[in-house]
């Protein structure tokens, strides 16, 4: 027995089912990241004393982390667009480019966070950084679970490319929306813990 | 479905996309070094932020093109997003009994 | 040929296995890992009775410190009901593997875990309850009846069996990740009863976990929390499931407004779990980092523990974790009263053989019910300081939000107007339902306006509130449903006459537990009481209610033995059922063989002409015309 849509649009909701299911899942992550920030906005407008980011913390690391997201962005969206366009070793390339790129974005991370706790500054410390820690900790862990998809699509998930091009099109796709929403949570992260 | 043609249009487009974030990212961090007062540089930097998110939303996430349902269900979590994040400050700006409202 | 995973299989076989190229499963892959949203259906539907079972067990055992306080528990009284029904189901099951047989194990497990607790030296030393662990109750009590039995009964078993079958879809749009919220959800499960077993017993600070309080609780809470976060796991992925597929599945001609009110009420209520839920669960995550991580999200500057200043670095706010919670936990109700009223709705129209009355308001207001009740969550937060501008503002929004509560309310008591009434169980239930959320919904009001709740807070009316929309409320409909439902899953049906025992006992004990509540609460008696309220002399006046309230509890309990009692005989003995054998509208009925076909419900997959309920039609051969019948 056969679910309808998996591959092919419904034609009144032009959708197949799993795109609807991402975009449902990452408005749920909207609002998990949505009250991480608002619980940022309440520590830090209560708090009678509240450090500048750019003091504490270290700009130029994270900027080159949000060069590599952004990057790794963009060669998400080229692998999907490779696939596309019926290429599936340029496919390969470019996701195996966006899975380096998130290697890259945790080898920094953890340099900025062993620098941290070299110095003794863990989440115990004050509420700063109990926030910053928080938030670009659960963002990190969704940076390794997207890189555990992309590496599972890089492999033996390409298999799928033989027997279904199109299914295997689309579960790309579904994948990098969700990898896009690492990279605009992040976004919002960097000014907001970094810069302020 | 979409034509290979079509889609080194988009490919252009994402390329396009991929400088203007770059450009925004030097900008932000340069705004930064200005130090402007607080509420300057918080609105400063969640419009940049904004035109950030709103670029990879759009292109990368093709969101521009996308479908009716998509937009219902993503408007319906901004409003409740909204309402998380700013009804909880309001609880704290008349205060009956606070001593140290901020 | 009883045992409805037989007839399912027997279905199976005799389908040709060219559609899908499935052959013979293992026992694992049909019975226990299964994709099968039926299957799925039924393994919510057994664990979340279990729970719901167990977690009412806790209440009688918080109910006898009520009546009897500082005398010993008689534990033997307490667990011999499970080892009494549990070897009953396990009788039926004629020590073969199955159904009853899991069930009965199940069941003996609680009893002996029942029995650990009243005879533990730690909690209950010489039987009686320390005040500590009456806490410990009362939070389990609440944590495990909402999120381990209400909701995975009414949205995972109910939502996950009918709606595919009332929207003639072969199955959920995400089989393989339906299968994996069920089972995070019995992982979490198990968590949340593990915590039992840790040193210092299960969480203890309320199913609401209040900081500074759960912050610095014994480690039972931080069992509560991660079994929380697959619980909110469990649900976002279901809630997923449930939305693509009523968008994306529909059969052809089921247009959005030719839906029966069942799946409308599954549709919002998925949306309300896919957007409430992460804040809670981001505030879990908090909470952790607060307990394991030494941080203070949730613990203010110079807190002094047991005279000591704890030496924790403060800035952080207790009432952030209120806004966190409570964002979640208002919607939640509406969690829990949606499906039942969904529910209601197909037995209400089912047995007056007429349409309901004003279908198009019940979907708005269901829908608007849904919006408003992410925007009234601080009527929970009224004592909490906030200043009166906002105060006004939630008060507006939770007076609104009663609308179309009662609009929905309405539009089911006019339906019956004119019906031609058939008082089977189901509708019993179900017509009982109607007065019963009426006076939840009604005590509610003083409650959402900020001047009276001043006196009402924290007070048993509180408790007597929601308990009456939640236990004669949604727990009646979901009764109604087994009976109703109970013939399509199995091919059997309920024998009528237990089915009445089982409702006018419980009837009657409901409003003996419930009503005295609300007189307590209006005395001035605080909920979370260890002794009831006979330390305060306002409450003395009304302490003779709790020995009331407790038999009645107790009371209730055997009539519910008479229900599992007449769950398993009727899955062996029971009436066989007729394909639709309430002669109902909708596609689960109409369009399915009974049970349905295991592998893509429907022999032939149906097309819809008509609303969900055409009953009565003038000039119609039958006085029910089915949705799928052509024109």
């Amino acid at each position: 027995m056969e679910i309808p849509y998996t591959v092919d649009a419904r034609p009144d909701t032009g959708l197949y089912n799993a795109k609807l299911g991402i975009w449902l899942f990452l408005a749920s992550e909207v609002m998990l990241f949505g009250a991480l920030f608002t619980s940022y906005i309440l520590l830090r407008v209560g708090a009678p004393v509240w450090p500048r980011g750019s003091e504490i913390l270290n700009v130029p690391l994270a900027t080159i982390n949000t060069v590599v997201l952004i990057s790794s962005s963009i060669t998400m969206v080229m692998s999907w667009a490779s696939l596309k366009m019926k290429d599936f070793k340029k496919y390969r390339v470019f996701m195996g480019l966006t899975f380096l790129l998130g290697v890259a974005f945790l080898v920094i991370k953890s340099f900025e966070y062993g620098a941290k706790f070299e110095h003794h500054l863990f989440p115990s410390n004050n509420t700063f950084f109990a926030i910053y820690f928080t938030l670009t900790g659960l963002h990190g862990l969704h940076v390794i679970g997207g890189m555990i998809v992309n590496a599972y699509f890089w492999g033996p998930g390409s298999r799928m490319w033989k027997t279904d091009p199109e299914r295997f099109t689309n579960r790309v796709e579904v994948a990098g929306l969700y990898w896009h929403f690492v990279d605009l949570v992040w976004i919002f992260l960097f000014p907001v813990l970094y810069l302020l | 479905m979409d034509h290979s043609f079509e889609i080194r249009k988009h490919v252009r487009t994402y390329i396009a996309v991929f400088v203007a974030l770059l450009a925004l990212t030097i900008v932000t961090v340069a705004i930064s070094y200005l130090h402007l007062e607080v509420r300057a540089a918080v609105t400063v930097a969640l419009i940049v932020a904004v035109i950030k998110g709103g670029l990879v939303a759009s292109y990368f996430m093709h969101l521009i093109s996308e479908k009716k349902i998509i937009y219902a269900s993503l408007l319906l979590t901004i409003v409740f997003f909204a309402a998380l994040m700013w009804l909880p400050i309001f609880t704290t700006s008349d205060p009956i009994m606070y001593n140290n409202v901020p | 040929m009883s045992d409805p995973h037989s007839r399912a299989a027997a279905g199976h076989s005799a389908q040709t296995h060219g559609t899908d190229g499935r052959h013979k499963e293992d026992f694992l892959r049909k019975y226990v890992f299964s994709n099968d949203h039926k299957v799925i259906g039924i393994q919510y539907g057994i664990t979340s009775l279990i729970f719901l079972l167990f977690g009412f067990t806790l209440m009688m055992m918080m109910r006898w410190q009520l009546a009897y306080p500082e005398q010993p528990i008689p534990a033997m009284r307490f667990a011999l009901p499970f080892g009494l029904v549990g070897l009953i189901v396990l009788a039926f099951s004629r020590l073969r593997p199955g159904i009853h047989m899991v069930v009965g194990m199940a069941i003996l497990l609680m009893g002996w875990l029942v029995y650990w607790l009243a005879t533990n030296d730690e909690m209950m030393p010489g039987g009686i309850m320390l005040p500590e662990f009456y806490n410990s109750l009362g939070a389990m009590h609440g944590t495990i009846m909402v999120f381990l039995g209400v909701v995975p009964l009414a949205v995972g078993a109910f939502g996950n069996y009918v709606m595919p079958l009332q929207i003639g879809a072969p199955d959920m749009a995400f089989p393989k990740l339906n299968m994996i919220s069920y089972w995070v959800y019995f992982v979490g499960g198990v968590v949340m009863l593990s915590s039992f077993f840790v040193p210092g017993g299960a969480a203890n600070s309320g199913w609401t976990s209040y900081p500074p309080l759960s912050d610095i609780a014994t480690t039972g809470q931080t069992a509560w929390l991660i079994g929380m976060v697959f619980l909110i796991t469990s649900s976002l992925l279901g809630s997923v499931n449930f939305i693509v597929t009523i968008i994306q599945l529909r059969a052809k001609g089921l247009a959005f407004m030719r839906l029966p009110f069942f799946v409308w009420a599954q549709f919002v209520t998925a949306f309300l779990l896919l957007l409430a839920f992460p804040p809670l669960e981001a505030a879990g995550i908090l909470q952790l980092m607060d307990r394991l991580a030494g941080t203070s999200f949730f613990l203010p500057s110079g807190l002094v523990v047991s005279g000591e200043l704890l030496p924790n670095t403060g800035g952080g706010s207790p009432l952030l974790w209120q806004h966190l919670f409570w964002f979640l936990a208002h919607p939640e109700v509406y969690v829990l009263i949606l499906p039942a009223m969904g529910i209601i709705a197909e037995i209400i129209a089912n047995n007056t053989r007429k349409p309901l009355w004003g279908y198009k308001s019940l979907v708005y207001a269901a829908a608007f019910l849904g919006f408003m009740s992410f925007i009234v969550w601080a009527h929970h937060m009224f004592l909490t300081g906030m200043g009166t501008s906002i105060s006004s503002f939630f008060q507006t929004t939770t007076m609104i939000i009663s609308i179309p509560s009662v609009i929905i309310l309405s539009a089911l008591l006019i339906s019956l107007h004119g019906g031609s009434i058939r008082f089977n169980s189901a509708m019993l239930f179900a017509l009982a339902f109607l007065p019963m959320f009426g006076i939840g919904g009604l005590t509610g009001l003083p409650l959402g306006l900020s001047s009276s709740d001043i006196a009402l807070h924290d007070t048993y009316y509180v408790i007597g509130h929601f308990h009456y929309v939640v236990a004669p409320g949604t727990i009646f409909a979901l009764f109604a449903g087994i009976y109703y439902w109970f013939p399509k899953v199995t091919g059997r049906i309920l024998n009528e006459r237990l089915g009445k025992v089982h409702f006018w006992g419980s009837f009657v004990c409901m409003n003996v537990i419930f009503f005295p509540m609300l007189i307590q609460g209006l005395a001035g008696v605080s909920r979370r009481l260890y002794d009831g309220g006979s330390q305060y002399a306002h409450a003395l006046g009304v302490l003779y209610l709790n020995e009331w309230m407790s038999v009645g509890a107790w009371a209730m309990a055997l009539f519910q033995v008479v229900f599992v009692v007449n769950l398993f005989l009727s899955l062996r003995k029971g009436e066989a059922a007729a394909q639709n054998h309430w002669q109902a509208t909708t596609l689960d009925w109409s369009a399915t063989p009974t049970p349905p076909v295991a592998h893509g419900n429907f022999a032939r997959v149906p097309e819809v002409f008509r609303g969900p309920y055409e009953y009565s039609v003038p000039g119609a051969a039958a006085d029910f015309t089915p949705q799928n019948q052509p024109l």
